[in-house]
């Protein structure tokens, strides 16, 4: 599998207002800058006398930060995600991107699931090019498709149909699909948990270099520790029953040392998972 | 597979390649002919029978030929195509909105289940008399009968295709903003489009049994009619040549069908 990204397109719009992206891959950490998302007080429970899923959540990302959610299965990433994209409304609080209150999905903030779902019926290119079908786009899109599938090494399978590829071809294409229309945030719901070990790491790569690149803010679900440090400046980790946010910390990985895993990865690995275990037995 | 030799192999056609359909089907369609051909063999030669000798093969197709000829095979076909397109067109106007609507609404396929399966079961024919009170032609009257007789197909095969739509393609496109309109038209129609022209080509099937008995009544243009015709008349080799008629129409039409319904079809054999 091809690990290597060969082009390296100028015209993709970088979001990010900070000065040093693209040039650094570390977002600030200023406090004061973390208002790009801002989750505040959000409780969901998914009927009136179930059980509270996720209490309180606040939470700020700044933009052009990775951000990944860890927890234990059933603490409500996937919940916390959904609320955040949109596609469900919580029971209390809010979120707010950009200072706009989410109300509904934008292909300004776009979410990636553990399954790609991608329509078979459907070439690549198709596929890739929803997004911008969807908001009516018409000038460009083919440029457009065609720079997001060479993006993701995809450009030669743009007429293939989708049943052709691999399952990490296949998350790929899921992946040029979410970052065609442009948003501004990826929100990543276990995307690669489903792949095989060497597959995960070169798209956990991949997506974080793209991501920096292009200048994108991600939250990226997991419940797997290495990937974390593989593809975060930043921990946010959710103890369960109810979902809560149980600590927060910054990754100080270089890019070099999360390509190769080397010592100072593992170290960082260790830590992060003796802090996770922590909070999970408090869970 | 393996050099063991086979033991009691079955019979085994020759290899034939692409042409092994085509040879097949000849053969079938020899084989029919041939059973045909006995049949008339036999009332010709039955004492008070031999009046219908004229059902046999050879004045049957003699005058079929004769038929298509002078144009009166296309004469008789067309009003009878126009009815059933015209029913079909009707029967997919409300089997698919109905059929998408209790595909996606369990609430309302509980309720409209028990309904749809007992006036599914009444046979279309028997709508007949009401039919001919309602419309003011017996056009609108044909068309009728011929579209509840197509609904149903239409609307099963619409439902069942929409349960087994997976939800996760209707989550992906609302989240890169797909309208309604939209997840209705690059999701929903295009996921169960088999399943739509599966239903078509099920309700064409009935329509096209339907509508015979139907043009008897009324009308004095179409297949239905021309058998009755030529009944009366006593033209039997007429009758027979109108038999063999509506069964190559039946035939093409299903075939049409058939060859769409593969088209669209993005489930791969493997
Ligand atoms: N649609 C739903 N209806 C009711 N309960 C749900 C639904 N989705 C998730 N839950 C419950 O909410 C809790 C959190 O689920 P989820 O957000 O999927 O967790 P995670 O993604 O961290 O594994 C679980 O206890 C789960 O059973
Ligand atoms: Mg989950």
């Amino acid at each position: 599998m091809m690990v290597q990204l060969k082009s390296k397109p100028e015209n993709l719009r970088a979001v990010a207002p900070s000065a040093d992206t693209g040039t650094s891959p570390v977002a600030p950490r200023d406090e004061a800058d973390r208002r790009y998302v801002e989750v505040s007080g959000v409780g969901h429970s998914y009927s009136r006398n179930g059980p509270t899923v996720l209490r309180s959540i606040d939470l700020k990302i700044s933009a052009g930060e990775i951000v990944a959610l860890i927890g234990r299965s059933g603490s409500g990433k996937s919940t916390l995600l959904h609320i955040i994209s949109g596609l469900m409304k919580p029971s209390d609080g809010a979120v707010r991107i950009d200072g706009q209150r989410v109300e509904k999905p934008s292909p300004r903030w776009v979410m990636m699931f553990q399954a790609p779902s991608l329509y078979p019926w459907m070439t690549v290119a198709q596929n890739a090019g929803l997004g911008l079908k969807y908001a009516k786009k018409t000038e460009g899109v083919d440029a457009r498709v065609k720079e997001v599938l060479s993006l993701v090494d995809l450009a030669e399978f743009a007429d293939r149909n989708v049943q052709d590829l691999s399952g990490g071809q296949q998350q790929r294409a899921a992946f040029a699909r979410s970052i065609a229309p442009e948003p501004e945030l990826l929100l990543l719901d276990e995307p690669f948990s489903a792949l095989d070990i060497f597959t995960r790491r070169a798209l956990q790569n991949d997506v974080r270099e793209i991501a920096k690149r292009l200048g994108l803010t991600v939250v990226l679900v997991t419940h797997d520790v290495n990937e974390a440090v593989q593809m975060a400046d930043r921990a946010v980790l959710l103890s369960s029953g109810p979902g809560r946010i149980a600590g927060d910390t910054e990754i100080n990985v270089s890019e070099a040392d999360r390509v190769s895993q080397s010592k100072k990865f593992q170290m960082e690995t260790t830590r992060l998972r003796t802090l996770y275990t922590e909070i999970a037995g408090l869970g | 597979m393996s050099d063991t030799p086979v033991i009691n192999a079955p019979v085994r056609w020759p290899s034939l390649g692409r042409y092994r359909g085509v040879v097949s089907g000849i053969i079938g369609i020899l084989g029919l002919l041939f059973i045909w051909w006995l049949g008339g063999r036999w009332v010709a030669n039955s004492p008070g029978m031999f009046a219908f000798s004229m059902f046999a093969p050879e004045p049957a197709l003699s005058r079929l030929w004769d038929m298509l000829l002078s144009g009166e095979v296309w004469e008789m076909s067309i009003p009878s195509l126009y009815r059933v397109g015209l029913g079909l067109v009707f029967a997919i106007g409300i089997g698919v909105p109905v059929g998408i609507a209790i595909g996606r609404m369990v609430v309302l396929r509980e309720v409209t289940n028990i309904p749809f399966q007992f006036l599914r079961m009444i046979s279309p024919l028997s709508w007949m008399p009401i039919a001919v009170m309602a419309f003011a032609t017996w056009d609108a009257a044909i068309i009728f009968l011929i579209a509840v007789a197509a609904v149903w197909p239409i609307m099963f095969a619409t439902a069942a295709g929409l349960r087994r739509l997976d939800p996760a393609w209707l989550k992906v496109a609302r989240n890169l903003g797909a309208s309604p309109l939209h997840q209705l038209t690059t999701v929903i129609l295009p996921a169960i489009a088999t399943d739509i022209l599966t239903g078509i080509r099920l309700a064409l099937g009935v329509a096209w049994i339907v509508l015979v008995p139907a043009e008897y009544l009324g009308v004095t243009s179409g297949l239905g009619y021309a058998i009755n015709d030529a009944r009366d008349t006593l033209d039997y080799s007429r009758l027979a040549a109108t038999v063999v008629v509506i069964g190559i129409i039946g035939f093409l039409l299903d075939y049409i069908c058939l060859k769409a319904v593969q088209r669209l079809n993005w489930v791969r054999e493997s």
